[in-house]
C-alpha cells in the first residue's frame, strides 16, 4: 500500500512542463496527444498548404556559439512573410532556430522555452546542455505523426555550455534524433548552399563580429541560389535575426550591427560586379 | 458497533484552526516588503537548498512558513498553474490575483475536508511597474486570502517583526535598506545580527532589462550579494 502510494507520487513528481500537459492537459500540445494516427491507405493524406520557414545556418566561434536565420516564409511559390523571425532564445544559455512548417515550429519554440524555464522553477537549478538538447529530441519525436502528414518541423539547437566552457551545436531529424556537429551546421531549404559557404569562409577562432559577418554571408548565398530563403532587404532595411551565446549568456546582435555588416557585404558583390 | 461522539462544526473548526496555527507558529518568520526597486523577500532559513522562497512567473514570487512538504507542493502546483496559463493564453495573463484565488480555493477544501488541514501560511506577490501597483496577498491555512500593503509577516514570532516593519517602513525605501529592515526585524530583540548564512533572499526587480533576453523580475541573492546589501556597500 505504502509503496503504491509512493509510486503514485513520483510518478506526479515531475520537473517537465511537456510531461504534465500530456498528463492534464493533451489538448494544448502543438501535436496533440502524441500517438500514432494509422492512416487507410486507400484514402490519400489531405495536403496542408502552410508557412514554411526556411534557412537557419550556426557556428561556433572562440567564446560562444552564433545562429542566424533569414526572415521569409513561403507558402508553395507565394512570399508568406518577410519579417518572419526564426531564431530564437531558448533559456539563458542557449538558442533555437526552426525550419519547417512555421506554425507548428512557433509553438514548439515556445512550448520548448516554457520547458527549460518550468524546470529551472521546479528544480532550482538549469537543466545540463545536453539534457536541453535531449528534450528537444523527444518533443520533435512527439511532432513526427504530424511530419508524416508534411508537416514536418526541423530545429537547430546551440548552447553554451557551462561546464565545458565551450558553444555546442546540436542538429535533429524528424525522428528526434540528435546529433552533435562540429564547427557550424545548417538547416532549411537553403541549407545546402549556406553549408557550401560556410565550409570556405568559417575557420577556427573568429571573432563575435567575425562569426556575425560569416553567417549573413552564408544566407546571402543561400538566398541566392534558394528561392524560399531572403536575403538581407537593403529596401526595406530587413536584416536577419542573429543571436550569440557566450560566457554572458544570449544576446540578440541588434540592427544597429547588422546594417552596416549587410550594407558592406552587399557592396562588396556589388563592386565585384561578377556572377556570384 | 461503536458510537460516533458528537462535535459540534464550531468546536471542529476552532480544534483544526488551532492545530494549525500552533504548528505555523513553531517555525521561523518570512518577510515580503515592498520598496522602490520593487519587493524583497527575506526568510530566516539557515538550509542554502531548502528553499522558503521562490519563483513562479515573470513578475510573482512565493514565500511559505510551516510544513516544508506542504509548501513546497502548493509551490510546485502554481508554478505549473502559472506555465499552463501563461503557455495556453498570453505571458500577460498569468496574474498574482488568480494565483492566489486558486490556493484559496485549494486552501479552504483541505481545511474542511482532509483529515488535517495544512499547516501552512503563503505570500504571493506580484511586482508592478510602479509601486501603487504592486499586489501582495496573504493566504492562511483555512484559505482566507487578504490584500496587503507594504508588507506582510508570517510565522514565529510574527507580530514582533511586524512592529519593527511598521515603524521602519517608509514608500521610497531603496532595496538595501529593505533587505536591511527585514534582517532586523527577523533579529531577536537583544540579540546579535543574524548572518547573511541564516538567512535566505530574493528579490523581484521593478524594472527588467529586457535587451538582456529575460522577462523575469525574480533574482535570488547568494550570500555575497546579501552581505554587500546588509553591510549597505550597495
Amino acid at each position: 500500500m505504502q509503496d503504491r502510494s509512493l509510486d503514485r507520487i513520483a510518478a506526479n513528481a515531475t520537473s517537465s512542463f511537456v510531461e504534465h500537459l500530456r498528463r492534464d492537459r493533451p489538448e494544448l500540445l502543438p501535436f496533440g496527444d502524441g500517438g500514432l494516427v494509422v492512416q487507410d491507405s486507400r484514402i490519400p493524406l489531405p495536403v496542408v498548404q502552410a508557412p514554411h520557414a526556411t534557412t537557419i545556418v550556426a557556428l561556433i566561434f572562440s567564446g560562444g556559439v552564433l545562429m542566424a536565420g533569414d526572415r521569409r516564409a513561403t507558402m508553395g511559390n507565394v512570399i508568406a512573410s518577410r519579417h518572419i523571425e526564426k531564431v530564437f532564445p531558448a533559456d539563458h544559455y542557449s538558442v533555437l532556430g526552426i525550419a519547417g512548417t512555421a506554425g507548428i515550429a512557433l509553438d514548439l519554440t515556445r512550448l520548448f522555452q516554457v520547458e527549460l524555464e518550468h524546470y529551472e522553477k521546479i528544480e532550482g537549478t538549469r537543466l545540463s546542455l545536453d539534457g536541453k538538447a535531449n528534450r528537444l529530441g523527444a518533443m520533435i519525436r512527439g511532432n513526427l505523426p504530424m511530419a508524416l502528414q508534411g508537416l514536418a518541423v526541423v530545429p537547430l539547437f546551440a548552447g553554451f555550455d557551462t561546464v565545458l566552457g565551450a558553444g555546442r551545436l546540436f542538429s535533429y531529424d524528424v525522428t528526434g534524433g540528435r546529433y552533435e556537429e562540429q564547427e557550424h551546421h545548417t538547416v532549411g531549404s537553403g541549407s545546402v548552399f549556406a553549408r557550401g559557404a560556410l565550409k570556405k569562409i568559417w575557420r577556427p577562432g573568429l571573432s563575435e563580429a567575425e562569426a556575425v559577418a560569416v553567417s549573413i554571408e552564408a544566407l546571402y548565398d543561400a538566398a541566392d541560389d534558394d528561392s524560399a530563403t531572403g536575403g538581407p532587404d537593403a529596401v526595406r532595411q530587413i536584416w536577419p535575426v542573429v543571436y550569440s551565446v557566450t560566457h554572458d549568456g544570449v544576446r540578440r546582435i541588434s540592427e544597429a550591427e547588422l546594417g552596416p555588416v549587410a550594407s558592406a557585404l552587399i557592396a562588396s558583390r556589388s563592386i565585384a560586379s561578377r556572377e556570384a | 458497533m461503536t458510537q460516533q461522539f458528537y462535535v459540534s462544526p464550531e468546536q471542529l473548526m476552532k480544534d483544526r484552526a488551532d492545530f494549525a496555527r500552533k504548528g505555523i507558529a513553531r517555525g521561523r518568520s518570512v518577510v515580503v516588503i515592498s520598496c522602490a526597486d520593487g519587493i524583497a523577500l527575506v526568510a530566516e532559513n539557515p538550509s542554502p537548498s531548502l528553499h522558503k522562497i521562490g519563483e513562479i512567473y515573470d513578475r510573482i514570487a512565493f514565500a511559505a512558513v510551516g510544513k516544508y512538504n506542504e509548501f513546497e507542493s502548493l509551490r510546485q502546483a502554481g508554478i505549473r498553474y502559472a506555465d499552463v496559463r501563461g503557455y495556453s493564453y498570453d505571458r500577460e495573463d498569468v496574474t498574482a490575483r488568480g494565483l492566489a484565488s486558486v490556493y484559496a480555493q485549494s486552501l479552504g477544501v483541505v481545511f474542511t475536508a482532509e483529515q488535517k488541514p495544512f499547516e501552512v501560511e503563503l505570500a504571493v506577490v506580484e511586482v508592478g511597474t510602479t509601486q501603487a501597483q504592486d499586489h501582495l496577498y496573504r493566504l492562511t491555512f483555512d484559505g482566507s486570502i487578504a490584500d496587503e500593503h507594504h508588507f506582510i509577516v508570517m510565522g514565529g514570532l510574527a507580530e514582533n517583526v511586524a512592529a519593527v516593519m511598521t515603524d521602519g517602513w517608509n514608500a521610497g525605501m531603496t532595496m538595501s535598506a529593505a533587505v536591511r529592515l527585514a534582517a532586523a526585524g527577523l533579529t531577536p530583540a537583544g540579540a546579535p545580527a543574524l548572518p547573511a548564512e541564516a538567512l535566505e533572499a530574493a528579490v523581484l526587480q521593478r524594472s527588467v532589462h529586457r535587451d538582456a533576453g529575460t522577462r523575469r523580475a525574480f533574482r535570488r541573492l547568494d550570500d555575497g550579494e546579501l552581505v554587500a546589501l546588509l553591510t549597505g556597500e550597495v
